[in-house]
Order: C-alpha cells, then structure tokens, then sequence
C-alpha cells in the first residue's frame, strides 16, 4: 500500500539530492521500507527472478550483439562460440535464460490465476503483465530466428506465412514483413533489430508493472487485504533475503542447463545452417510456443487457427472481467482450485501435443474412427480437447463458478491467525494455523 | 531488523553471505569484461612474408600488418653509417642501431610506422634527423627510426620478424 | 535465394539426405560410453589423435569442415594440445600439419589467384570449392560439413557411431536405388520401397555414402587395433570435439559454478531463517 513516506536523508549530500531528485527517496520507499504482507509464500518470489532473468537477458544479449554479424550470422554464432574469450558462456546464458525467463513467467502467471491477483483492483497490474507476455513472445520469436539455423528460418517462414491468413490484406502484410518475396536477409535484418529494441520495451512495462503494483500493494495467499501493521513487514530485509535465495536456488537450474545440457531445450536441426530448398522433417518451435502451436493446428481451418491461437492469449487479458467470484485466492474455492489443476493439467498436454506430429497416434498404434479429418486416437484431436477446455476454463467456468460455488470462510486478516498463536518465546517461529492450499 | 542483537553489529552470516556474494558478482563479471578483449581468431598471429628484391636501394615499402602500416626500408650504406655514429648520442629511448636489426643485414630495417606518441604515420625524410617525420605533433626519428626530438616517448617498434631466406622476411 | 542449382539435384539430395524425410523408424541409436559423456567427462586426447587421422585420411576426402582451424588442433582439450605452448599457432605440430595443405590466396603484388601453405590460422581446407563441384562429385549428393554434425542430428554421436558401423545388407524385397545404401539407422521411412509384408517395414533409410570405414583402413600411431568400431568410435568422438572443443572447459567451469551456488543457497538460507527468526509468517 502506498503510504506515507518514512526516508529520513542522513548525509548532506543525501539531503542535497533529495531537494533535487529524491531518487533515493523513491528506492527506499519502493524496495526498503515498502510495507509487504508477511505470509508471502515462495511462490511470489518469481517477481524477483524475472527481473533477474530480463538483466540477464539485456546484458548478454548486447554483449552477444557486438560479436554478432547479421550478413553471416550462422557463422558468426559459431564463431562467438569457438573463438570470442568466454562466448560460449554467453551464448548458452543467453539461449537458455530465455527458457529459463519462460519457465519463470509461466509460474508467475499460474500463481496469478491460483490466488486471483488478477481480480480488482489488480486489473491494470494483469493487463500490464500480460503486455510484458506479448512482448516477450515477439522478443523470444525474433530472437530464435537470429542464428539462422533451419529452425530458424523454417519456424520464421511458418509464422510470418499465418499473417497471410488476414482476408484481403494478409498476403500484403506478409510481403512487408518479409521485405522481399520469401523469409531472407532483409527479414534477418529487421529482425535483429526489433529483437535488439523490445527487451529495452519489456523493461519499461516492468517499471509500470511495478509502479502498479505498489499502488494497490501485493496480493497475499489469503487474497485478504492488509488491514493494519501487524499483517506486514518492510521489503528489506524480509522480502529481499527470502527473494534471494529463490534466486540463489533458480541459478543453481539455469546453470545445470548452461553446463551440463546447454542444448536439450533446443532443437539440433538448428545447428543445420538455413536452407530454403529443404524443410526439416519435422518443424517445431521453442518449447513455451508449443501450447500455442497445439491450438493454432487443432483448428483445420488457417485463419480460424491463427483466431484461435490469438483468441487464447486474448482470454488473458480478459480475464479480469470474466471470473465473478467474490473471493480472490483458490485456497478458499475448492471447486475453483479442481477446474485450475485441471487448467493446469491440459496447458501441458497441449504443450506436449505441441511437439508431436499431429497425426501420429497417442496410444500405441490403435486406430479408430476418423472425424474432421483426423483419427480420434491423434494427437491433433488431444490438441483439441485439451483446447476446449482452456477456452472453457476462461469463457465457461470461472464466469459461472463464482455464481454458484460455495466457498470456504476465508480469514478476518493475515495476521489475526498468525497472532491468535502467538510466539510464546521471541526465540520460536511461529507457522501460519492458516490453512493452506 | 527484527533482530534483537545491537543492529550495528552485523553477525556472522550476514557478512559471510554478502562476501559470498561479492565474490561471485567479480567472478562473473570477469568474462564479460574478457570478451570484448581481441578473440582467437584476431589473436592467430597473422604473420606477412615479404620479397624483399622489391625494395630498391634507398627506398621504403609500406605494408598492412595486423591493421597498422608496416615500413621496410632498404637503406643505404650513408643512412646505416649515421644511424650507428649517433648510438652513444643521448636521446629519449636509447637503443643501438645494431640492436634494431638482424645481424649481417643492417641494410633492412623492419618498423612498425606508427607514431609512438598518438599513432599517426611519419613520412620519410622530412625532419632534423634524415629519418621520419610526424607531421602531427612534430616528433623526429633518426635513420634507425630511433625518437630524437618532439613528443613521442618511443623509438618506432621493430616487430617480431626473421629471414626465411636473403630475399624474404616473415613478419610476425 | 535463387539457386540455380537443377531440380533434379535438389530433389535427388532431398531423397538421399534423409534429413528432409518424412520422419521414419529408424533403429534407435547404440549405446556407447564416452570419455566426454556426464558432468565430468573429459575428451581422450589420444582418442582425439587417432579420430583427426581417421577424419583427415577418410572422410576429408568428400566431407568439409570449414568452421575448424588448424589452430584449434593445439587448443587446450583438443588433439594436440602441448602445455609448453599455451599459443596454439606456435605449436610446431600443428604449423606442421598446417604446411601440409594449399589454401588459395591473392599475390599482394601482381593481384593474382595463387595457393600458399596453410598456416596455423587458415581454416581446414574443404575438398570441394562450392556446393556444386561437391554434389558433382557424388553423384548430386551433398556430403554435410562436419564442423557442427554431431550436434546437428538427433542422438548425436551415438546415432553418428550407430550410422557408421550400421551398414548392412538391404532385406530381400527392398528396393534399393543406385547410388543408395540401406541404413538401419538412417533417418527415413521405406515403404514405399518394400514389397514385403507392410506391418513389418524394415528400419531405416537409405543414406547416399557407401559404408567408409574398413578394417585396418587407418593405421593408429599408438599401436591401437584398427577396427571398424574403433575407428568409428574415434571419428565420432573427433566429431564431438570439433562441434564443441569448450565442451571440457564448460562442464569443469560448470562444477566450480555448481559448488560456489550450492554454499552461497545455503548461506542465503541461514541468513533467511536468522532475518524471520521473530516473526510469524
């Protein structure tokens, strides 16, 4: 909650700035001082990683890009691997961090979901969230293309060709995306440059991400707001010592995968320098796309899968307004938390039929009956019952659930559980009774 | 802080943890600074071989090595005699002629042409000393490239190089 | 890119590269225990040695590797890495090996194409000057650049030591063309070649390069017994290496990294439970 301001400048020069830019003063009051609900459990240490993995980002991705040379990139991706002093450190920081960036964002996104950080008056907080998701699948897109491997371009070919899906003026905004008759240097050429300027977007969507959320203050596990001092502490050094060892226990499985399997999140037909004239046998993109991909090639129709596709990342941004319910945190909706498990659930059942080729069966060789264009037992009809669910979770349940559901009494405030055990010793800690979930 | 001890006195953990952490922060900075330092290709060492009947008596060839200018002058019996008369003469950087060139071959002088003062390129026979002038900040080289007057601090760099043969030279 | 190559060529390539196939059932790859396999694997530079003149005597015959300088043989973790000269370009091993191959370069004086021996800083010397003089040569078949290869198909060096000690005699009632052998492990689907029963399509593909190593086809300086699965295994491992000669420097990086997180996890943890110690959360 934003609230009076308790910075008190110490040194001279300290009052000196504080008349004139009282930068510190904002530091202090934003990420010291800052009142944060006290039960914060470590699912909302993620805030913390992702800024961790956007500097990261920033910072080996400029330093890859003065090594990186557009008019021979493929080469020049290898030759930062083999000769540029540690560029093989960057190269793999930056290719896996930007799964790691994904692996972080999807868990705080589900934890925004699960405890309804979403509902009012976070609204702006989850729309500005979910700019940053847009921008980060434009900037990870752009990103892949850059090696020019043959995922690269295949995979660039296959999204740029859904534009011409558009009626009327598809194959228009196809042609000047491309800048030429087919994916080739001048895509390569702009791509690098969006890719160079989005991250430095992203950051400052996060600032207003951040403003926003100091504005309403953090949601907590209970969804029930602060209502005095005793259900908070200040950021520093609560909040920043527990958002430190999240971070510390995240690094530790960024560099398993940087020194240990740099290239299992990739694809190896991306170490294939392009070739327009032979497509790979089997097409995929980055691992977080492939949820989106399951859905864009459930639908046999183009234009209606690419409608699906952008459909699915529009139920986000309304969600909002779509769930009805009156309580905010899943750990007081029993029936709500069933449907989220199972949203859970069929997200990554469509980021595996993602991966697979959709005609290939899903158990064993069996063989039924086919229906629009497909047998039952493919994975293509698993793509889209896992798809009717995620647009049913979205536009079915959570707008009629919060009509009907009965949900668990939730608690007065955060601390009055906390307090009503209190620590008969200062010496012990005391668990929150709260129940959990 | 939470912490009932006198909070100037930071205990044990904390310090360790925030040392810890220093250390690491320096040891991840390193390669990142390193990388922008010449790579292992620019680092192969690029070495030129040169014909040296292309260079007449009295005259000076400049060639492209490592991307500064090369000068391999031929000199003349005159330019090698007043070159060894000034070797006791004090200067700036003091140096034998003998010592800038390869034994039995002080007719050829191999110099890297780039002014040790700020690395502009001197031109041959201008200045004071029959040897190169730099026309940017007045600095004056002898016949054995030798700093004798004006700013540069240094005689102009003899490179690694050796006679493959009497009429070819490998630089670097 | 507008390519003149022939239609013919590209489609004859499509066919025998396999790689833009559709997906079949080739055998999965054998498994083999690598020197560099696991967290602390380490490349065998001996094992290194003898792939380099497997790769340098059979396969740089057909197969460039541009990507791979002479240098990098003298490279810390590569074949012929010498402590005493920490400078890969002035190990005389590798400038001696350089001298062995003419790469073409322009006369400073006249402007005209000559060839020069290779230094330490040349790239290997490929064997064709262009993807056209390669696919002439064989046959309208492109044999791939191995500088990235065992990091450019699935199942890398194992599938690339399944492929070469793989080969064997086409089932009866598989139609093989010319210019083709049958692999097990080749990626590739051969129904529409097999006349037999079709529940029971054999494995495989077909891969345009006829099975290279033989017994005794590279003598070993170490007095190692050349056999097929030796010298694939040597090749294969030589591959690895010349796909990722960090690969040791990054998994040796990898452990101290992993030590130095694990210590500052647990002491952040300590000082986590010292900070909340008084508070109820």
């Amino acid at each position: 909650m934003s609230g009076h301001s308790t910075y008190q400048p110490k040194t001279g020069f300290e009052r000196w700035l504080d008349a004139r830019l009282p930068i510190v003063r904002l530091g202090y009051d934003s990420f010291v001082d800052y009142p944060t609900p006290r039960n914060l459990n470590y699912w909302w240490t993620f805030g913390g990683i992702l800024s961790l993995c956007l500097a990261s980002q920033l910072i080996t991705g400029i330093i890859l890009a003065m090594h990186y040379d557009v008019g021979n990139a493929f080469n020049s991706v290898e030759r930062i691997m083999r000769d540029v002093n540690h560029g093989w450190l960057i190269r793999y920081m930056h290719a896996n961090g930007a799964s790691m960036f994904f692996i972080a964002v999807y868990i705080h996104m589900f934890r925004g979901l699960y405890f309804g950080s979403y509902k009012a008056p976070r609204e702006v907080l989850w729309l500005l969230g979910c700019v940053i998701y847009l921008l980060m699948m434009a900037t990870a897109f752009m990103g892949y293309v850059l090696p020019w491997g043959q995922m690269s371009f295949h995979g660039a070919v296959v999204i740029t060709n859904l534009f011409g899906a558009i009626p009327l003026v598809g194959p228009a905004i196809t042609t000047w995306l491309w800048g030429g008759f087919a994916v080739d240097q001048a895509t390569l050429n702009r791509f690098f440059s969006l890719h160079y300027l989005l991250p430095f977007m992203i950051a400052g969507v996060v600032i207003l991400h951040i403003w926003a959320l100091h504005v309403v203050g953090q949601n907590n596990p209970t969804g029930v707001d602060p209502k005095s001092k005793a259900d908070t502490l200040p950021f520093t050094p609560y909040a920043t010592v527990k958002d430190g060892f999240a971070m510390s226990i995240f690094l530790i499985l960024f560099a398993s995968f940087v020194f240990f399997m740099p290239d299992a999140l990739g694809h190896s037909d991306n170490y294939i320098p392009a070739n327009p004239l032979v497509t790979p046998a089997h097409i995929v993109p980055e691992w977080y796309f492939l949820p989106f991909y399951a859905i864009l090639r459930a639908v046999p129709d183009k234009l209606m899968g690419v409608l699906a596709m952008f459909g699915a990342i529009a139920c986000l941004f309304a969600l909002p307004w779509l769930d009805t319910s009156k309580v905010r945190s899943m750990r007081y909706r029993p029936t709500a938390k069933l449907y989220f498990v199972i949203f859970v659930v069929a997200c990554c059942i469509l980021g595996v039929c993602g991966g697979k080729l959709p005609d290939d069966p899903v158990i064993g060789t069996m063989k039924t009956f086919n229906l629009i264009d497909a047998d039952l037992n493919s994975f293509v009809w698993l793509s889209r019952i896992s798809a009717i669910y995620y647009f049913a979770f979205f536009l079915v349940v959570l707008p009629l659930l919060g009509l009907f559901e009965k949900p668990l009494p939730v608690p007065d405030s955060i601390a009055a559980p906390a307090l009503s055990h209190p620590a008969s010793t200062p010496a012990q800690a005391t668990a929150a009774p709260e129940m959990k979930g | 802080m939470g912490d009932d001890k006198d909070p100037n006195r930071r205990d044990f953990i904390y310090i360790a943890t925030m040392a810890v952490a220093a250390g690491g922060a320096v040891s991840l900075a390193w390669p990142f600074i390193d990388q922008m330092n010449p790579s292992a290709d620019t680092l192969a060492l690029a070495s030129t071989e040169f014909d040296l009947t292309k260079v007449a008596d009295g005259q000076q060839v400049t060639l492209k090595w490592r991307g500064k200018p090369l000068f391999v002058r031929n000199r003349t019996p005159a330019e090698v005699k007043r070159a060894v008369a000034d070797d006791s003469v004090s200067m700036k950087d003091p140096q034998a002629d003998a010592d800038r060139v390869k034994p039995g071959k002080a007719q050829w002088l191999v110099l890297i042409g780039s002014c040790t003062h700020l690395g502009c390129v001197p031109t041959f026979g201008g200045g004071d000393f029959g040897g190169w002038f730099c026309p940017c900040h007045g600095s004056h080289y002898d016949t054995s490239g030798r700093i004798r007057k004006g700013p540069a601090p240094l005689n102009l760099a003899v490179p690694e190089y050796e006679f493959l043969s009497d009429t070819k030279v490998k630089i670097g | 890119m507008l390519r003149k190559l022939s239609v013919i060529a590209a489609v004859a390539g499509l066919m025998m590269g396999g790689q833009a196939m559709a997906a079949g059932h080739p055998h999965p790859p054998k498994d083999v225990q690598w020197s560099f396999e696991g967290p602390f694997g380490k490349f065998d530079p001996g094992q290194l040695q003898r792939g380099y003149k497997v790769y340098r005597e059979v396969c740089s015959a057909c197969h460039a590797m541009s990507l791979v300088s002479f240098r990098n043989l003298g490279d810390k973790g590569g074949p012929f890495y010498d402590a005493k000269y920490k400078n890969p370009n002035d190990n005389p091993y590798v400038k001696a090996i350089a001298k062995d191959y003419e790469v073409a370069d322009v006369d400073t004086e006249t402007g005209d194409a000559i060839k020069r021996p290779a230094t330490s800083a040349d790239r290997f010397v490929s064997p064709f000057a262009n993807e056209a003089a390669a696919r002439a040569s064989n046959g309208g078949a492109l044999p791939p650049d191995m500088s990235l290869l065992a990091k450019a198909r699935a199942g890398g060096p194992e599938y690339i030591y399944s492929l070469l000690t793989g080969y064997e005699e086409p089932p009866a009632g598989l139609k093989v063309g010319a210019g083709q052998h049958y692999n097990p492990f080749m990626a590739g689907d051969l129904t529409a070649y097999w006349s037999g029963d079709h529940k029971h399509v054999p494995a495989g593909g077909f891969i345009a390069m006829a099975a290279p190593l033989k017994k005794d086809l590279v003598s070993f300086d170490d007095g190692t017994p050349s056999t097929v699965d030796q010298q694939a295994k040597d090749v294969t491992a030589f591959l690895m290496w010349a796909a990722e000669p960090k690969m040791d420097e990054r998994k040796q990086t990898g452990f101290v990294v992993m030590l130095y997180l694990l210590l500052f996890s647990g002491l952040l943890y300590a000082s986590y439970r010292k900070v909340w110690k008084n508070e109820s959360h």
